[in-house]
């Protein structure tokens, strides 16, 4: 039998009292922790560089020459980090019909009415719409990044093309920041998610409530194939 | 002609710390208990000779040494403004359409002083770039960081960062010698008067006088340069073609703060910061009106019976 789209390696039910669900392999669990930290540190070192009030932060590291120097390597890792996570995920995130019906009836959600919705696979609309956009908005920021890349790029470019990339790269940042709060806000709000980053698991109630749909699968892919 | 030499006794000024109008990256500073008055320096175009005598008296004094060059067939030398040349003399063989005659144009360019500076505006290093009463605006290499956003924000294309300290470097209008009061270096050495420096009202006049004795002598567009779409710069030129800045290695006509840098330093700074604000706010009052979202026990019962199987 053909996997279901959304049921990505190492996805496991565990029976016995209570279910766990295994989601994250440590391979994603320390792929996304790197990519996470980096965004972290640039979002840190970038808003520094972007407010004046800002400037102190770049205390944080070092001072204002050496967050010059290393906020664009570390975007370079945000950017490799950030790939391997889509070769994982990208899959599980296609968009499916299903999808419209879970953002039209995004009340429901912001209410906590998960009867309401229809039954979900391993991401959400919510989720894929986090996970496209931060792939969209990373191409744009390495891209506009290497343009202002005084260092090795100042050459490369004429200042015209570094007035619009020091624009496009600080908006596509903001809207990142954005998107990054509301991936961890859901997190947070979402109670029992975040050991699935940091265990790898979850617990069954958790993917009964949240991800019924992936649930199914994982239970009746593992007994009949 | 009796228009006299330009004055060459610099007016006495000790500029410091208190003297600063503006300050990158940091609050509009109060204004300072005196006022300078405005310096200007005066390019001549029409009496230069192109001897270089400004490059080399501008490379000594900063000390600063430029690389042995490769000959391209030109006579700029080095080719382009860099981290040790503050000032370079540009050449261009210009053929004039309504006489025939070959023109040779040379421009020193460098730092034009803006009244109202794009390099300060963009810088994101507070007290890195400073500008003080009397006009002159100058690099603080100490606070640079390196990061070419007054490459950015500059409209004439000065300011050049260093591959070996990673600072950025341009002409300073010689502030530490105006400081102590004498001219720039690079008036000092000018064989012709072609450069001539003083408050700016001097300037202006010295520029006025020659506009008139180009005017007759067929330079009917003779003019002075001193763009006001920056508001004015301390750094000025008289132009035999003053109709026609770009014919002198691309002198901007009308040049400005580009649009691009006026949004990123200005609304988008603000509008930012707004909306990063607003998002977080948004995540707070939800979770304020909403709850946790929590996993009842009956969800893990569920879990339970669908993990045991149909079987059961």
């Amino acid at each position: 039998m053909s996997k279901p789209y959304d049921v990505e390696p190492g996805d496991k039910v565990n029976p016995g009292d209570p279910v766990t669900v295994d989601r994250y392999t440590a391979g994603a669990r320390i792929n996304h922790w790197i990519t996470a930290t980096s965004l972290v540190l640039l979002a840190i070192s970038g808003m520094s560089l972007f407010h004046p009030s800002l400037f102190f932060l770049t205390a944080l590291f070092g001072g204002g020459d050496f967050t010059r120097f290393i906020h664009p390597w570390i975007g370079v890792v945000l950017f490799f980090g950030f790939s391997g996570l889509f070769l994982r995920f990208w899959r599980a995130n296609l968009w499916e019909g299903a999808d419209n019906t879970w953002l039209a009836r995004i009340s429901d959600v912001l209410r906590d009415n998960e009867d309401k919705l229809p039954e979900v696979a391993k991401y959400n609309a919510g989720q894929k719409m986090v996970f496209w956009s931060m792939s969209a908005l990373i191409i744009v920021l390495i891209t506009s990044g290497i343009v202002i890349w005084d260092r090795y790029f100042s050459n490369v470019f004429t200042v015209e093309q570094q007035r619009i990339a020091v624009l496009v790269h600080a908006t596509a940042a903001v809207v990142a920041i954005c998107v990054w709060i509301v991936h961890v806000y859901a997190a947070i709000w979402v109670r029992g998610t975040i050991s699935a980053m940091t265990r790898g698991q979850v617990t069954g109630g958790w993917a009964w409530r949240h991800h019924r749909k992936w649930l199914r699968e994982l239970v009746t892919g593992g007994r009949k194939s | 002609m009796d228009l006299p030499n330009p004055n060459v006794q610099s007016p006495k000024v000790d500029l410091t710390e208190r003297d600063v109008v503006l300050r990158s990256a940091s609050a509009v500073p109060p204004p300072p208990d005196r006022k300078l008055a405005s310096v200007a320096k005066l390019i001549d175009v029409s009496k230069c000779i192109g001897c270089k005598a400004c490059q080399s008296a501008c490379l000594e004094w900063n000390d600063m040494r430029e690389e042995v060059g490769v000959n391209v067939g030109v006579y700029d030398n080095p080719h382009d403004l860099t981290p040790n040349t503050f000032t370079l003399m540009r050449f261009t063989e210009w053929v004039n359409p309504d006489s025939g005659n070959l023109e040779w144009l040379i421009r020193k360019d460098g730092c034009m002083h803006c009244e109202d500076p794009g390099c300060l505006k963009a810088c994101p290093a507070p007290g890195a770039i400073v500008k003080y009463s009397n006009g002159i605006v100058d690099f603080v290499h100490e606070n640079c960081i390196g990061c070419g956003y007054c490459v950015k924000g500059c409209p004439f294309n000065i300011p050049r960062i260093s591959k070996v300290d990673h600072k950025a470097y341009k002409c300073t209008l010689c502030s530490d010698r105006v400081a102590v009061g004498q001219g720039p270096a690079c008036a000092k050495a000018c064989p012709t008067h072609c450069i001539s420096f003083g408050t700016k009202e001097e300037m202006l006049k010295q520029a006025e006088g020659r506009i008139t004795d180009l005017k007759s002598r067929g330079y009917a567009n003779a003019g002075v340069y001193d763009p006001p779409g920056v508001g004015g710069t301390h750094v000025i030129y008289v132009l035999h073609h003053a109709d026609k800045p770009e014919i002198y290695a691309g002198l901007p006509n009308n040049p400005r703060i580009s649009p691009l840098i006026n949004l990123w330093k200005g609304g988008a700074k603000y509008a930012g910061m707004a909306i990063m604000g607003i998002t977080a706010a948004v995540g707070l009052l939800h979770y304020v009106v909403a709850g946790a979202n929590r996993v009842k026990p009956e969800d893990e019962e569920n879990a339970k019976k669908l993990a045991k199987g149909p079987a059961s």
